[in-house]
């Protein structure tokens, strides 16, 4: 019955239909980025009460969204990987790690920027900072026992139980941090949580979001056929590839 | 133009963000790129040194 | 044997081992106080000041000393290849899991719990908020054995794996935090808080089920 999802997660075969996935996302991330930027910059308005500071959002809240699906995908790779005992979910996941937590360290930082304006301060306690700053603890942490364990096999496996574990966590840690967040802050503003959903704003926002994913998809497949290569580099299919390009040509 | 660059007081803030933006993009173009190279002069590497076993093996 | 035997054999071999070092059961409680006595030292040891940051203080103290004293879970069992025989019995693995955290929060977790007052009396921390401090550390050790197991598992094998637990098991134990340092603040300020230790023992209920099964699949993972 799974037979299918078998072959579709084969070596060869991901390499196969991976590389022409990652060319369409890179292009497809290109033309919605310069389109999203020019809306986030130029063919939006202002707003009302945060000025011109309002297009901080238009890359702190894709970065935030990204940091979160990018988990997903890990914890989704990794019960994949746990299940089928798949190598090449393995390697996605653990291609996905480090631009995840680029993502997450960008939402951060864009969120400090945006704050500091607003409400005065660096930094703010509140729900989705903090939040992030858990996220940012729990990906360093999974890429730190992906470089800890040598062996490649167990340091997948075990990253896989990690990332599951953290999973099922967030939910968790979102409430507590939430919960927390609302008895502490009173006053604070939280309209900043909820992004404006006028369309001339919510358009570049989309934009933005889908060109940051397609760039997602086109750099942790990317990474995943590059480590692929390495692991299976003893194959026939990787020595005929080789072979093919004997003299020159990458790819 | 001069409005556009003062982003209404805001200037670094906004473009602080787009830059950082602009940082992890490339930095994140860049790795796969590295990675790729780096498996692809391996391998041929690899590659090359079988073949010339493989020829001295044939008598 | 009956699983139920094998639980409480295990529990109490796990003990009467660790009595045996009764000078390392010291360390984290050491640890404990003299972290929590640190912050008055650092800072304007005024009374009120100090009931107001002694939940927080606290509980971030215990969360220090169980980490600190994690390692010892599986160590010298790994050590010595006792974990491996571990994982050949006919038992279930995660049973037995739960019968090495319960022993080791019967001697890890529950000296937190007794030398508590203690800690309250140098933060000025009075009357009822007190009790609370000694139910949510009741509810809350346990729950950061459990949880720690986990991380402690997916570390045994590495050589350094001291610091890398830390990251990988801090931001598991931040709802733990929240929840029961917020019932001892809101214990101070007169407000209910069973909302809070309700929460507690959910996350309890939810661990022991779930934490033994997935501390036994990091085992077998990392003694591969």
């Amino acid at each position: 019955m799974w037979a299918w999802l078998h072959r579709l997660g084969s070596p060869k075969r991901f390499y196969g239909w991976s590389g022409a996935l990652a060319r369409w996302a890179g292009w497809g991330s290109l033309l919605l980025g310069v389109a999203g930027l020019y809306y986030a910059l130029f063919a939006s308005p202002p707003d009302y009460q945060q000025g011109e500071s309002v297009r901080i959002m238009y890359v702190h809240v894709p970065a935030a969204w990204l940091s979160m699906f990018i988990y997903m995908n890990i914890a989704f790779a990794s019960l994949i990987s746990l299940v089928w005992r798949m190598k090449v979910a393995d390697m996605f996941a653990a291609a996905s790690a480090p631009i995840g937590a680029w993502f997450t360290f960008l939402a951060l930082v864009t969120g400090s920027l945006w704050g500091k304006p607003m409400w005065g301060t660096w930094w703010i306690w509140d729900a989705r900072l903090t939040s992030e700053l858990i996220l940012l603890f729990l990906y360093l942490g999974y890429i730190g026992l992906l470089s800890a364990i040598e062996e490649r096999d167990t340091a997948a496996r075990a990253a896989a139980v990690l990332a599951l574990v953290g999973v099922v966590n967030i939910p968790i840690i979102h409430y507590s941090v939430e919960w927390w967040s609302t008895l502490h802050q009173g006053a604070t503003v939280t309209k900043f949580e909820k992004p404006s959903i006028a369309w001339t704003m919510l358009r570049p926002l989309l934009l933005m979001a889908l060109a940051s994913t397609l760039f997602y998809i086109m750099v942790a497949l990317r990474l995943a056929r590059a480590e692929l290569l390495r692991r299976e580099a003893d194959s026939t299919w990787v020595r005929e590839l080789i072979d093919g390009h004997q003299g020159g040509g990458n790819r | 133009m001069g409005d556009f660059l003062h982003m209404g007081g805001y200037a670094f803030y906004v473009w602080a963000s787009y830059l950082l933006g602009l940082i992890v993009v490339v930095v994140n173009l860049w790795q796969p790129r590295r990675a790729e190279r780096e498996v692809w002069r391996q391998l041929k590497r690899r590659r090359r040194n079988e073949e010339r076993m493989n020829e001295s093996e044939t008598p | 044997m009956s699983l139920a035997r094998a639980w409480g054999a295990l529990l109490r071999r796990d003990v009467m081992l660790a009595l045996r070092q009764r000078g390392q059961l010291a360390n984290p409680l050491l640890f404990f106080v003299m972290v929590v006595a640190l912050f008055p030292l650092g800072m304007n040891p005024d009374p009120v000041l100090l009931r107001s940051i002694a939940p927080g203080v606290i509980w971030v103290g215990a969360l220090l000393a169980a980490m600190l004293a994690l390692e010892s879970m599986f160590r010298s069992d790994f050590d010595d290849g006792a974990l491996e025989q571990m994982l050949l019995t006919p038992y279930p693995l995660p049973l037995l899991v739960l019968a090495k955290v319960t022993a080791h929060w019967l001697v890890t977790g529950v000296p937190l719990l007794l030398v508590a007052p203690l800690l309250a009396l140098l933060l000025n921390l009075e009357g009822e908020a007190v009790v609370i401090l000694l139910a949510s550390l009741a509810l809350g050790t346990p729950l950061l054995s459990l949880i720690g197991a986990i991380g402690v598992a997916l570390t045994v094998g590495l050589r350094r794996g001291g610091v890398l637990l830390s990251l990988l098991v801090l931001p598991l134990y931040v709802p733990v935090l929240i929840f029961a340092a917020g019932a001892v603040g809101n214990a101070q300020a007169g407000m209910a808080v069973t909302g809070q230790l309700a929460f507690l023992g959910a996350l309890l209920a939810l661990a022991v089920a779930l934490a033994p099964l997935a501390t036994a699949a990091a085992l077998r993972i990392s003694l591969d």
